[in-house]
């Protein structure tokens, strides 16, 4: 039987990469991307997301989304359309992600042909907070729950699907908690902060990060979307980083501020458009977050390509190089050296 | 870990007629190198952001002066500690700031060759610049979840159960061991199967010899207690330096928990028994080990 798979959020670059992946299985019969505003021209993803997909545009928080599903007999549903609200105002984020699940995810309890959904959530869900333990597996509460915000979206939808597992015990549901996207093709908050030319970072504090490749992540999903892997998942690539570690490997200079200066300039960055910063971003600038995989990598007998280290390598690459100008001084410094710097040595 | 202590006998190569000259040159060769790795961020950190590296090579640098000239401490029982396994090191607290955790540290690093990693109160984790440190050191906050995380890696753990009605105990009641809390660190240790490594610590309580408290002031600025010593707060800043006590750290006998079954870890009248076996083999260390210590200070003191 070939499956006919419904990918959401086909106009960015996540969404188009995994349903390009998708239509490229044998398996796969048809794939119908919808999103609600039309795809970008091919030049811009490399053409990744042409082949195979059939867009369809829809506003997820209409009720259409619902006659797409029956009109097409889908039987996989990959919703990767939660979107951080970058562009556009917290309001609208919020209801794109949270009355667009609604929809979809009723649609889905309607219809007899899905036999699978597989959702993206974030691992924000977990919040970011002092008295966290140091890295949450799927099963841990956060002391805290992320009050507002993307995250509160996230937590939000994972109720949803919840409740369609629940109603609908012959569907198989996988949620999926990715950390933040790293990768040449990746444009998130994240990301243009770590193009900024001086990143401001928060006084005292040092978070631990991670990230996940877009290439691991379009594998998760498309693995998800192939084959029975239902529960919620953490998807983050191997080890942490430290921001400040980041900021050294990326070559830049950075600027301690006192976090309510911090916030200030968020607000003010945001004002003109340049980065997004929400108070969740915040909370992650100050306690960083890290999560357990151990059930992913079981679950599928796959480990991400690339980690944590690596993800962000590569995403330095893609913009121009890494080191800069810090290591080109450490460097100069070590040609005064008279001897030849021994190796640092880890066994680990 | 150890290894980069080692670095630079290995790094130094096999040619005996350079042997005077190199050793600065090397030296030199190697800080820079050191320099080069931290500024590009060339380095690893765990998942609980433990950097080895900078631990060793500078936080721990710091107390080592403090450690071997100013308290002169003294270890003993070291053959007890596991060369590799995991292992929950139970510790006494005392000393009004935690002065005996970092000597805890050095002491495990630079004699048992292994980072301990320590479990810590929530109040360091939410302060800016400290709870970083603390993370960077290796430590994390005290809760089951990070110690069972731990000790299933096979790492060292080291806690303090008596927490801060330990440290911030008055000077009057010092070498008398409080409640071991809700005996958490049992539990864990019940679960991973690790052994209880008891260790005393003598020399911590004269340090700041707490004689008095403001819990009016201490409630207002958040914390647990803010004290009062013959020094402190009337001599400012001068205040703050420790008095140079001699110190004696003995870590005892395991006790096996391997028998258990990782399920007794929910049966609180064995995790209550087995804390108060610990508490009370504590005890009985820190008497016999002060005694053998004798007084604090110098008799010209």
């Amino acid at each position: 039987m070939t499956h006919t798979v419904l990918v959401t959020g086909v106009s960015r670059h996540i969404g188009a990469r995994v349903a390009s992946a998708l239509a490229a299985e044998p398996g796969v019969g048809r794939v119908i991307g919808v999103d609600t505003v039309p795809p970008p021209s091919a030049a811009r993803d490399g053409g990744c997301h042409a082949g195979r997909t059939e867009f369809v545009r829809v506003d997820l928080r209409s009720p259409d989304i619902a006659q797409v599903i029956a009109a097409a007999d889908v039987d996989v549903v990959v919703h990767v359309s939660l979107m951080s609200g970058s562009s556009r105002s917290r309001s609208a984020a919020k209801e794109h992600n949270v009355i667009g699940t609604m929809q979809l995810l009723g649609a889905c309890q309607r219809s007899t042909t899905v036999r699978r959904v597989v959702v993206r959530s974030t691992t924000a869900v977990y919040g970011s907070a002092p008295n966290d333990p140091a890295v949450f597996t799927e099963d841990g509460e956060p002391v805290e729950a992320p009050p507002s915000g993307y995250a509160k979206d996230a937590g939000d939808v994972e109720g949803y699907v919840r409740g369609l597992a629940r109603r609908r015990p012959d569907v198989v549901t996988s949620t999926l908690r990715f950390a933040d996207f790293m990768g040449p093709g990746v444009d998130t908050p994240l990301t243009r902060y770590f193009t900024q030319p001086v990143p401001p970072t928060v006084l005292g504090f040092d978070p631990r990060l991670q990230f996940v490749h877009e290439d691991d992540g379009v594998e998760v999903l498309r693995r998800m979307a192939l084959e029975d892997h239902p529960g919620t998942f953490n998807v983050a690539g191997d080890g942490v980083l430290l921001l400040s570690q980041c900021l050294r490997r990326a070559g830049r200079f950075s600027l301690p501020v006192p976090s309510p200066l911090f916030r200030l300039l968020g607000e003010a960055a945001r004002a003109a458009g340049r980065v997004d910063f929400s108070p969740e971003q915040l909370a992650l600038m100050c306690h960083g977050r890290v999560v357990d995989c151990g059930r992913l990598v079981r679950e599928l007998g796959w480990q991400p390509k690339f980690g944590t280290a690596a993800a962000f390598e590569d995403f330095l690459r893609s913009r121009g190089g890494s080191g800069g100008l810090t290591a080109a001084l450490a460097d100069r410094l070590s040609d005064f050296a008279p001897g030849r710097p021994a190796p640092y040595k880890d066994e680990q | 870990m150890c290894d980069v202590t080692r670095t630079s006998e290995e790094g130094s190569p096999g040619v005996p007629g350079d042997a005077r000259e190199r050793p600065g040159e090397e030296r030199l060769a190697e800080l820079l190198a050191f320099l080069r790795r931290r500024v590009t961020g060339e380095y690893e950190v765990d998942e609980f952001g433990f950097d080895p590296e900078l631990n060793d090579k500078v936080l721990l640098e710091l107390l080592r002066p403090f450690y071997r000239h100013w308290f002169r401490v003294e270890t003993s029982g070291l053959q007890n500690i596991p060369a590799e396994s995991g292992a929950l090191v139970v510790a006494n607290h005392s000393g009004t700031l935690p002065v005996d955790a970092l000597m805890l540290q050095v002491a495990l690093h630079d004699e048992a060759h292994r980072p301990v990693r320590l479990l810590g109160a929530d109040l360091v984790y939410q302060l800016p610049v400290l709870a970083h440190l603390a993370r960077k050191n290796g430590h994390t906050l005290a809760c089951p979840e990070d110690a069972d995380r731990l000790l299933r890696k096979g790492e060292l753990v080291g806690v303090f159960p008596e927490g801060f009605k330990g440290v911030g105990k008055p000077f009057s009641d010092r070498y008398k061991l409080q409640r071991f809390g809700r005996g958490g660190f049992a539990a864990s240790a019940i679960r991973a199967g690790v052994p209880i490594i008891p260790c005393a610590i003598v020399g911590a309580e004269e340090i700041y010899p707490k004689v008095g408290d403001v819990p009016a002031l201490a409630r207002l600025l958040g914390l647990p207690y803010l004290p009062i010593t013959p020094f402190f707060p009337w001599l400012g800043p001068l205040g703050l330096v420790p008095l140079p006590s001699k110190w004696l750290i003995e870590f005892g006998e395991p006790i096996m928990t391997d028998h258990y079954d990782p399920i007794d870890a929910d049966d609180p009248m064995l995790v209550f028994n087995l804390t108060d076996q610990v508490r009370e083999t504590i005890q009985s260390r820190v008497d016999a080990l002060r005694l053998r210590r004798g007084p604090a200070f110098p008799s010209f003191f």
